[in-house]
């Protein structure tokens, strides 16, 4: 039940939002997020305390067809839900800078958005699944077409029509397995795990599921629509989709794809591995020489979640313990990111980095947090990227020690690509517009400091993240092996 | 039945208000009249009778599409009583629109080929005539005689199809016809060019490829009032009809007509996709999109199981609600007298809430959820699955991308950058926003809880 609450409270706030006088809109949806962060923590304690089975809750929807309105959160799943309700506030919070026209339809959109991402993470019914991910898509989609860059119409378009041909792909291939659950069909994911699937057929829906999945994340070569969106959409909107929406696609994989398509995995795994690798360098190297902050950020972004994706598919415990740890450390480090990158554009009108330069004389604590964010990203010691990104090289070496050696590329890389960047915008020559760069507001410094400090928290205290998610990912694990 | 009664004697109604002067009464008189018939269709629920010695037979299903081409006409009247309005020409519109009603509730319930063809040339003649109805418009006059040569011809396709039948089997009977099939032994060159003559008079009135020429300019030329309602209550009747008469008729000759219909329907959805594409003008591009879903629904026809039926009124409903909306919009920009997609630019900066609902819409005809159009479109997917059409669902997949392009053309419009002048903005009549927030609201609706809606007649 309280599920449901966490997945509807946004929903009914993003209506109120829309629906309340426009001028106080940010107020209404910033504590509507402290609400539904309050619920979350109260849905923790009750996990940590009862466990899974009092956050499950099952209705009828379309029962001719098998239809149900399962949810429920697990060790994975409440991380996610967790990361989403933790960030979204902290996105609100770090657009009170921002005047957006028409600010009761973003900050709605934004709640919707929260909305269709908690319906993801805690769907335990293929259709709704399905049904969600779908909903992810439009509120983002109209907060890039209602307040991006100047060539957002040609930009979304691509965007849209390439998530929507992934997601019916799959839509065809969650159809298809549930033609092949016990009778009578259900879309229910024990129905889904139990389906009776040759090696042949899930070679097939393995594609059909992949490339909706890689499309979201995005792995090379399907990630053409995303540079372009991430620089495009307006700041909160990069945030939303790189910070939380990537992350379906990984939690898809682990939650449909591993039990489901064993000996599709065991068939495709290796292509899928040897397209990460491929993503992490080529986004690497592109991102070395972007001029452009916010489009580095993206291109770091490929190569990060390529990483991810590769330790989902190394199969191993380590691998999938890296992925959801690192997830969440993507999420945080991310919006540090595009927010330090929003930070810079509203003050000097520019992203270039060559028009920029020096800005650390005029605020060292935006310097300081600045290069927590930034250390965090690199993943050094100490900081949440580590922690993931360990990992995630463990198990892939498991996998394959000469991936594993390409994987850690990116490691390499990305310090130069980060490192550079730091130094071409806070340091060297001041810049003559520099010199107006005012120190951050009050709202700026709550989100760079809550954001600096999760990125230490995590880094040091990773136990907990990594004790929660153990038992389920062991299952999962466990599964495959009976299979292979 | 009753319904069938109450809705021609409307239309008789209708033809005197000029004369006995009521004519201010008229469009009350329609409202009350249509909502008496719409009690009537759910009082006889499940009483399954049959009319005149087996000629017409209301079961559920023909209840279920009765009740659905009133409510759709219910909804049209919100913007339709324009047209009754007009001054010399009152009570025809009114009479037309109400006759043409009827002809579809005598398609849609026929159990009788004879029936059948009444009711389809009851309909037909009436849209002849409303098609061409605005006397001044050349084209108006063009899409009238276009549509009637055309739909002349395909009529003449039809009987000769139906007499083939008769000469075959020596009955009009739909239950006679199935029985003399089964038993085998009758001509079957004749039956079959029968069947395929039926298919192709049918095609034709569902604006199937290759049948389908005459869709685009009728829908164009014609007043926007009557192409909304041609777009929505006579395809659903039509398909109404299709189904009956293909699932309880002409089951047993499932191999002459299925392949084509089957090929025709990934045809038809393509090309209707595919040129919609490429239309600046909205209304010419609605009647693209009219096509390319009458490609969906027949994939239901080809398929022919158990979800059909339901699938098919589903998927019917969702589209007729869906193209009001679409067509309320469009009716409120013919206004101004433009009728391109630019004719909207910028329209969600002024006035947001429209943008909003027309982009519900807009949803819901590409399919995405959780509008209606998205679960229409599952059923039938799913349906043809099942039926082992792969192929067909993977083309219905490829064509609904398409689709989602030019319905999106629609909402890029509303925030497009450089918006045109206020004042060539189209001005939304309170008539034309309660429509459009009524259509999307049920289309949500539908959305949300589809199941009632199918399984009422599987």
């Amino acid at each position: 039940m309280l599920t449901l609450v966490l997945i509807f409270f946004p929903l009914l706030a993003a209506l109120g939002t829309l629906i309340l006088p426009r001028d106080n809109a940010k107020m209404y949806s910033f504590i509507s997020s402290l609400i539904q962060l309050g619920l979350t923590a109260y849905a923790f304690t009750l996990f940590l305390t009862q466990g899974v089975d009092v956050l499950a809750a099952n209705y009828e929807w379309v029962p001719g067809l098998g239809i149900s309105l399962q949810v429920g959160l697990d060790g994975i799943s409440i991380l996610l839900v967790a990361l989403t309700n933790i960030l979204i506030p902290l996105i609100i919070l770090s657009s009170f800078r921002n005047n957006y026209s028409n600010p009761s339809a973003f900050y709605g959109l934004i709640l919707l958005m929260q909305f269709a991402l908690i319906g993801v993470f805690s769907a335990l019914d293929g259709f709704l699944f399905y049904v969600f991910w779908e909903l992810a898509l439009i509120p983002i989609w109209f907060i890039c077409l209602m307040w991006g860059g100047e060539e957002r119409i040609r930009i979304t378009l691509k965007f849209f029509i390439y998530t929507l041909a992934g997601s019916l792909l799959m839509l065809l291939g969650l159809i298809f397995v549930y033609l092949q659950t016990p009778a009578p069909h259900s879309f229910s994911i024990e129905a889904l795990y139990q389906a009776s699937l040759t090696a042949e057929m899930q070679g097939y829906i393995f594609w059909c599921f992949f490339l909706a999945f890689a499309i979201k994340i995005p792995v090379f070569p399907f990630h053409t629509w995303q540079p372009d969106t991430y620089t495009d959409a307006p700041a909160q909107g990069s945030m939303l989709l790189s910070g939380i929406m990537l992350k379906m696609g990984i939690y898809g994989i682990i939650r449909w794809m591993l039990p489901i398509l064993p000996l599709g995995i065991a068939e495709w795994g290796n292509c899928v591995m040897i397209l990460c690798a491929i993503s992490i360098v080529y986004a690497s190297v592109i991102a070395i020489y972007q001029k452009d902050f916010k489009r580095l950020i993206a291109y770091s972004s490929i190569a990060h979640v390529g990483l991810i994706t590769a330790g989902v598919f190394s199969l191993s415990i380590q691998g999938l313990q890296g992925s959801v740890v690192q997830m969440l450390a993507h999420g945080i480090n991310v919006v540090g990111l595009f927010f330090i990158a929003d930070i810079i554009q509203r003050r000097m009108k520019t992203r270039q980095m060559d028009s920029l330069g020096g800005l650390a004389n005029n605020s060292p604590l935006f310097s300081i947090l600045f290069i927590i964010v930034l250390l965090g990203s690199v993943a050094l010691p100490l900081t949440n990227g580590f922690v993931g990104e360990f990992l995630l090289l463990l198990g892939v070496y498991s996998y394959n020690a000469w991936l594993a050696a390409i994987c850690g590329l990116t490691v390499i890389l990305g310090a130069v690509y980060m490192f550079r960047a730091y130094q071409k915008v806070m340091l060297g020559e001041v810049h003559e517009r520099s010199v107006e760069f005012t120190g951050l507001a009050k709202s700026e410094k709550i989100v760079l400091i809550i954001i600096a400090a999760l990125i230490i928290v995590c880094g040091v205290f990773p136990k907990p993240i990594l004790s929660i998610a153990q038992p389920a990912l062991e299952e999962i694990v466990l599964n495959l092996q009976g299979v292979n | 039945m009753k319904a069938l009664i109450i809705i021609s004697i409307l239309g008789v109604v209708a033809m005197m208000a000029d004369v006995l002067r009521y004519k201010k009464l008229l469009v009350p008189i329609i409202v009350t009249g249509l909502f008496i018939a719409l009690a009537t269709v759910c009082m006889d629920w499940n009483t399954n009778i049959r009319y005149f010695n087996d000629m017409a037979y209301f079961n559920n299903y023909a209840l279920a599409f009765t009740g659905a081409v009133i409510f759709i006409t219910l909804l049209w009247m919100f913007i339709g009583q324009e047209y009754f309005q007009d001054s010399h020409t009152k009570g025809e519109h009114a009479a037309l629109i109400l006759f043409c009603l009827s002809g579809a509730i005598a398609m849609i319930s026929f159990s009788d080929l004879t029936l059948f063809f009444i009711g389809l040339e009851i309909l037909s003649i009436s849209l002849y005539v409303l098609a061409a109805s605005n006397k001044s418009d050349l084209r108006s006059n063009e899409a009238g005689l276009k549509y009637f040569l055309m739909g002349a011809f395909a009529t003449g396709f039809l009987l000769f199809g139906i007499a083939l039948i008769y000469g075959a089997t020596a009955t009009f009977n739909l239950q006679g016809i199935h029985d003399a099939l089964a038993k085998g032994a009758i001509s079957p060159l004749m039956v079959k060019t029968g069947v395929l003559l039926i298919l192709v008079g049918l095609l034709f009135k569902v604006s199937a490829a290759p049948f389908h020429f005459w869709a685009p300019d009728v829908y164009e030329g014609s007043p926007t009032l009557v192409t909304m309602f041609m777009a929505t209550v006579v395809k659903t009747a039509a398909f109404a009809a299709f189904y009956r008469l293909f699932s309880t008729c002409f089951i047993s000759l499932a191999d002459t007509w299925v392949p084509v219909v089957a090929v025709l329907s990934a045809i038809t959805m393509l090309l209707g996709n595919i040129m919609a594409v490429f239309q600046t003008s909205f209304k010419r591009m609605l009647a693209y999109s009219s096509i390319a879903h009458a490609g969906y629904m027949m994939m239901a026809i080809a398929t022919m199981n158990k979800v059909s039926a339901g699938s098919i009124f589903l998927y019917a409903i969702a589209y007729s609600i869906g193209s009001l909306g679409a067509f309320a919009c469009l009716h409120a920009m013919s206004i101004n007298g433009d009728e391109s997609i630019s004719g909207i630019n910028g329209l969600g900066k002024r006035q947001p809430k429209v943008a909003i609902f027309l982009s519900l819409i807009m949803f819901s005809l590409a399919g995405i959820p959780p509008v209606a159009g998205f679960f229409a479109k599952y059923y039938l997917f799913y349906g043809a699955l099942i039926g082992g059409y792969t192929w067909l669902v993977l083309i219905a997949v490829l064509s609904s991308l398409i689709g989602v392009y030019y319905y999106f053309k629609v909402i890029f419009a509303l925030f497009k950058t450089n918006p045109i002048a206020d004042e060539e903005l189209p001005i939304l009549l309170p008539k034309h926003y309660i429509l459009l927030i009524l259509t999307a609201i049920i289309s949500l609706g539908i959305g949300l809880s589809p199941a009632w809606l199918q399984s009422l007649i599987s």
